[in-house]
């Protein structure tokens, strides 16, 4: 492999990579929260898609103020989610709760097949991002340029409300112990349906970036995506909002590294997702920024 | 030599035929009608693939209704989509009915059904798009119009190599699917032996079923220069591998197969696959030779819309019959078997047939390309 080849593998990787970390933010937000994985996170990040096409499509209005509405929307539908299907089990068993994110991931994507339809639909792509630029041999969409972008400043913009907001600080406080929180005078369900709306504009706009660079949607378009992302969260440390971005980040180099330079073993690429997983779990089970916290009782 | 020897048969053949004639009373019991079984599923899940392919049949039954002085009369029997139906339904053809020949079914596992039936009575069946192969294989009596799906990837080997004089050519399959393996390998195959060169396949990358980024496997494959890329593989994949080849800057020109030919291919792909070349079983947009032209013209006055694959081939089928009733100047089941094995060169609405030794359908495959976003009819290509 020639050193231009390399180059461009790593491009190529950096924005899969990048994208994975847009969406594994928000499955480490809500965790960090509410301790709860939220499998329903993929499939709001599908919603978010479906929603943008839906504007740009069949409502005719531009791409920018599609996107803004997806956005608006789809995090609308990721608290009301929360409100419906989390909220009323906040104080039941984990497990309950995990069943309940199982059970709304499985109703979201079965209404998606009855109404959307389950066959693919092409995303429209505006010109602007379907450019290509060359650049010193290296193709790059100009979507794959984009991506990183956004993710950069969603991860600044997201390390700034938490660390340095007064909402922020009621949100590390729920993290660490909820009902001490309550005591303090937080509204926790405030907080809690905050990082919800957080958590599914996330998801609104991994969707979009997802439409943008493979303009298919369909209905269960979120669930491979979605454990990708889980996965991610989970080796970067789960509840650690950087630990999530270079989880994702480390996820696409594997998985494009993997067909790179073993074309043979292209079948096993997502094998080798999960292969990461558990090697990261058996050497640092708090994932790879993750901090120790205590079993709470 | 040879010729002689094929004299000699075909006399053998003739004696044979007029004693059979003689005492046997198979065939139909009035001796001025021929009847030839459509053994279609006209009501169940598979009710409108087998309605498409009867609305062919009917056609050509409505054009051609006689042969060699007698009237040709279609016997239907529903088979009902189901394998126990259809099972009843070949053995009422086959010993109430007793036909002398019989068209269908869709779907492969109806057809499997009806194929030992039909072996026993030694009535010859000629299947019109059911795929497996198991639907002919062993069993000498069963026929098919349509050509299996492996098929493909040798006429488009035939295509790269002589109408694009590709030198070097890539390979990307959907390994777990045996429709994408079974091209590729038939591709491969084909061209290393038209090319002599055991090398002209210069890479092969592989991805799985609903994978989306495949960046990774198009870089390795760029780094080998090919003229061509054989990319057999659901639609919507392969828009998503030629959109991004497109963007990596690869120029090489795709061939697929008739997978393609399907709309979202178009919407999913946009500009990436114009130019892009695949194989499939028909066009309606051209005609592609006399029959096809006939066809067209007599289908859409008759039923006021365009025809799909399925009655275009449903159509061959009884022409085929026809024409091997003809050559055996005789209706009697086994001669028209044996005309029909030797079918060759046979112009259908769907392609020029020739039925090889495994009684399948050697045949001209139809090219289309996509042209302003549009597919559009390019060539025919022989085997």
């Amino acid at each position: 492999m020639d050193f231009q080849t390399f180059l461009q593998q790593f491009v190529n990787a950096l924005s899969l990579g990048s994208l994975y970390a847009l969406i594994a933010i928000g499955y480490t937000m809500v965790y960090g929260i509410l301790r709860l994985i939220n499998f329903a996170h993929g499939d709001v990040f599908m919603v978010g898609g479906y929603l943008a096409f839906f504007g740009i499509s069949s409502f005719l209005i531009p791409w920018w103020l599609a996107f803004a509405l997806a956005i608006v929307l789809t995090t609308a539908f990721g608290v009301g989610l929360e409100r419906v299907a989390y909220r009323p089990l906040r104080d039941s068993p984990r497990i309950s709760i995990m069943i309940s994110a199982i059970g709304a991931s499985f109703l979201i994507e079965n209404l998606a097949i009855v109404l959307f339809d389950a066959r693919p639909k092409a995303f429209p792509v505006a010109e602007f991002f379907a450019k290509n630029y060359v650049i010193g041999g290296v193709y790059v969409a100009g979507i794959s340029l984009l991506i990183p972008i956004v993710t950069a400043v969603l991860l600044a913009v997201l390390l700034w409300i938490v660390n340095r907001t007064k909402t922020g600080m009621a949100m590390r406080a729920v993290s660490t112990d909820i009902d001490a929180a309550r005591l303090m005078a937080i509204d926790v369900n405030r907080i809690v349906s905050i990082t919800f709306a957080i958590g599914s504009a996330l998801a609104a706009i991994g969707g979009i970036m997802w439409a943008l660079k493979y303009p298919r949607l369909e209905p269960l378009m979120g669930i491979m995506p979605g454990l990708k992302c889980f996965i991610a969260a989970v080796v970067g440390g789960i509840g650690s909002i950087a630990g999530a971005v270079l989880g994702g980040l480390l996820l696409g180099m594997v998985e494009l590294m993997t067909v790179a330079f073993l074309p043979e073993l292209t079948g096993y690429k997502d094998a080798f997702a999960f292969i990461l997983l558990i090697v990261v779990l058996l050497v640092k089970p708090t994932g790879l920024l993750g901090k120790n916290q205590g079993e709470k009782v | 030599m040879k010729k002689r020897f094929s004299l000699l048969t075909l006399a053998a053949m003739m004696a044979a035929g007029i004693s059979l004639v003689g005492c046997s009373g198979s065939g139909s019991t009035d001796k001025n009608v021929i009847k030839i079984g459509v053994f279609q599923p006209l009501t169940g899940a598979n009710g409108a693939g087998g309605a498409a392919e009867y609305e062919g049949t009917k056609l050509a039954n409505k054009l051609f209704p006689e042969v060699l002085g007698k009237k040709i009369q279609l016997v239907v029997v529903d088979n009902k989509s189901d394998k126990v139906e259809a099972a009843n339904a070949a053995t009422v053809l086959a010993q109430k009915e007793k036909v002398n020949a019989v068209i269908g079914s869709w779907g492969s596992s109806l057809s499997m059904s009806g194929g030992p039936i039909f072996a026993e009575a030694k009535i010859p069946a000629v299947a019109v798009s059911a795929t497996n192969p198991n639907v002919t294989k062993g069993n000498e009596f069963y026929f098919r119009v349509c050509f299996l799906d492996p098929f493909q990837g040798t006429v488009g080997a035939a295509y790269a190599f002589n109408t694009l004089k590709a030198k070097k050519v890539a390979i990307i399959r959907e390994v777990s699917n045996d429709y994408s393996v079974g091209l590729a390998k038939f591709f491969v195959d084909e061209f290393v032996k038209l090319s002599g060169n055991k090398n002209a396949i210069v890479a092969t990358a592989d991805y799985n079923t609903g994978d989306q980024d495949f960046s990774a496997q198009l870089t390795n494959l760029k780094q080998f220069e090919p003229d061509v890329i054989f990319a057999p593989g659901n639609y919507t994949e392969s828009a998503l591998i030629i959109k991004q080849a497109r963007a990596l800057g690869i120029k090489a020109q795709f061939i697929g197969g008739d997978t393609w030919d399907e709309s979202s291919f178009l919407t999913v792909g946009g500009s990436a696959v114009e130019g892009a070349v695949f194989s499939t079983f028909f066009a309606n947009d051209k005609p592609i030779n006399k029959t096809s032209e006939a066809f067209l013209k007599a289908y859409r006055e008759e039923f006021k819309k365009e025809p799909a694959a399925g009655s275009a081939l449903g159509y061959d089928a009884y022409l085929v019959i026809l024409d091997a009733i003809k050559r055996a100047n005789s209706a009697e089941p086994q001669k028209i078997r044996d005309a029909l094995a030797k079918t060759k060169g046979f112009e259908g609405s769907a392609g020029e047939i020739t039925i090889n030794a495994e009684r399948n359908a050697d045949k001209a495959a139809v090219f289309k390309t996509v042209k302003d976003g549009k597919f559009v009819f390019l060539t025919t290509v022989k085997p």
